[in-house]
């Protein structure tokens, strides 16, 4: 059964027709093409569908699309700039070498805003701490910490 | 696309609870993040979903003026952690909230969920125990009060009636006012782990650093989470040297866990004797009590 859902995605509003039965990934992949959004373990375990929700960042695949309503989401695809150029944390993990497969990054990225966006540095251990909420397939953890560290040094430091 | 068949968003709790009554086979979702993954593992499979996702009035951490804390079950086990009130009044809780899962299930699960879903490794449950929790549930037919040590009734099953939704969860200040208190999970992994063993302890020191008052519950020690009442008694009243000495051995004594794939029974008495000595000491450390 389809319904309209009024809702901001990456700072644009829309309207979109979701089955009341889609998890809030399946509405950003089907209904408005935003694949950075990645279905990994769908039980909230692995963390490759986080993406913001009104600022935090959420499990998509454990958020039903209907909970959207008038709320704004953010995906990767909403971190680039009006020159289409990468966002610092998405350099930061290009210069740290923290993408292998690719699979957690954009939901590593989205954390990585979050955290960001809290506007103060943290110590090695709160990171990780913050970062527990992802599984990288590739277990390329040391240098995802450390692009999650350069960034947050850079833009908070 | 997940299995059920209908849902309400409820934007009330008086269109929850119609919608509940409604519907017999109608299912509560609060956070998501239990129900979804039983729905997904065809537990819940074809059931039907009352969503109180965005109830306002059952969000959020208001301190009263007579010292009460309610705590709106739909709260996040974030906005638990990081709300001002409960930093201050009951931190113990705040932190055994922010052992749950990792953070995005941190920031969509709730409190509420934690206790209504009768499951005995449930992270605030123990704490919310020894605080002696009054928790309010409201039905068409009107409200009535439980204390949270008498809501369970079995694994997996507390004692709301089909139409009755949990709404409000009151921490009195007589239960937290004076007291220390620890957490302790014990898991194979740091994070996105579930408890083998939670220990939860509350102390409030007397005179002459004699143990005044004790709370100890325990997570994973009986089919739901469970206070350690003869253990409570016998250190009632007792130095704190004393009672360090002898709570591992009293609490052995006294519960009684089961083997499962997570540890054995031997190994839970083990850690269970051993956590409740360090959560006291830690207790009574942050209680401020004479050493």
């Amino acid at each position: 059964m389809l319904q309209i859902i009024k809702l901001t995605v990456n700072g644009k509003p829309c309207e979109i027709a979701v089955d009341r039965r889609w998890s809030l990934a399946e509405a950003l992949r089907q209904a408005l093409g935003l694949t950075s959004v990645k279905k990994g373990c769908e039980v909230g375990e692995c963390g490759a569908c986080t993406v913001l929700v009104d600022g935090k960042a959420v499990d998509s695949c454990l958020y039903l699309a209907l909970w959207a309503e008038g709320k704004s989401v953010v995906t990767v695809e909403g971190l680039k700039s009006g020159d289409n150029d990468l966002h610092p944390i998405q350099k930061a993990f290009i210069e740290e070498c923290a993408v292998q497969c690719g699979f957690c990054t954009p939901g590593l990225i989205m954390s990585a805003v979050e955290i960001v966006g809290e506007g103060r540095v943290y110590s090695r251990d709160e990171l990780r701490k913050l970062l527990s909420g992802h599984l990288c397939r590739c277990t390329g953890y040391e240098n995802i910490l450390n692009a999650v560290e350069r960034a947050v040094r850079e833009i908070n430091g | 696309m997940f299995d059920f068949e209908n849902i309400v968003l409820a934007a009330s709790v008086e269109e929850a609870v119609a919608a509940l009554s409604a519907n017999e086979k109608a299912i509560v979702i609060s956070g998501g993040t239990d129900v979804l993954i039983k729905i997904r593992e065809g537990k819940l499979a074809g059931c039907d979903l009352v969503s109180i996702h965005d109830i306002p009035e059952l969000h959020g951490v208001r301190l009263t003026e007579d010292g009460c804390i309610h705590i709106g079950p739909t709260t996040t086990f974030a906005e638990l952690t990081n709300s001002p009130v409960i930093m201050e009044r009951i931190p113990v809780l705040g932190r055994a909230a922010d052992t749950v899962g990792g953070p995005q299930i941190r920031a969509m699960g709730t409190v509420g969920g934690n206790i209504s879903n009768g499951v005995t490794s449930a992270d605030t449950a123990t704490t919310l125990l020894n605080l002696e929790a009054e928790l309010t549930l409201t039905s068409p037919a009107g409200e009535r009060r439980v204390n949270v040590n008498d809501y369970y009734l079995g694994a997996g099953r507390v004692c709301l009636d089909h139409a009755e939704l949990l709404t409000d969860i009151c921490v009195k200040p007589e239960n937290y006012q004076g007291f220390g208190g620890c957490y302790i999970k014990y898991a194979m992994r740091n994070a996105m782990d579930i408890a083998t063993l939670g220990t939860s302890c509350l102390v409030k020191p007397g005179k002459g650093g004699v143990i005044d008052t004790l709370r100890l519950a325990f997570g994973v020690a009986a089919p739901v989470p469970m206070r350690a009442r003869n253990t409570e008694q016998a250190l009632t009243g007792k130095s704190y040297a004393e009672a360090l000495e002898e709570i591992a051995g009293l609490v052995r004594g006294e519960i009684t866990p089961r083997t499962s794939w997570r540890a054995s029974r031997e190994f839970r008495l083990q850690i269970a004797g051993e956590n409740a000595r360090r959560a006291l000491e830690a207790a009574w450390a942050e209680a401020g009590g004479e050493v």
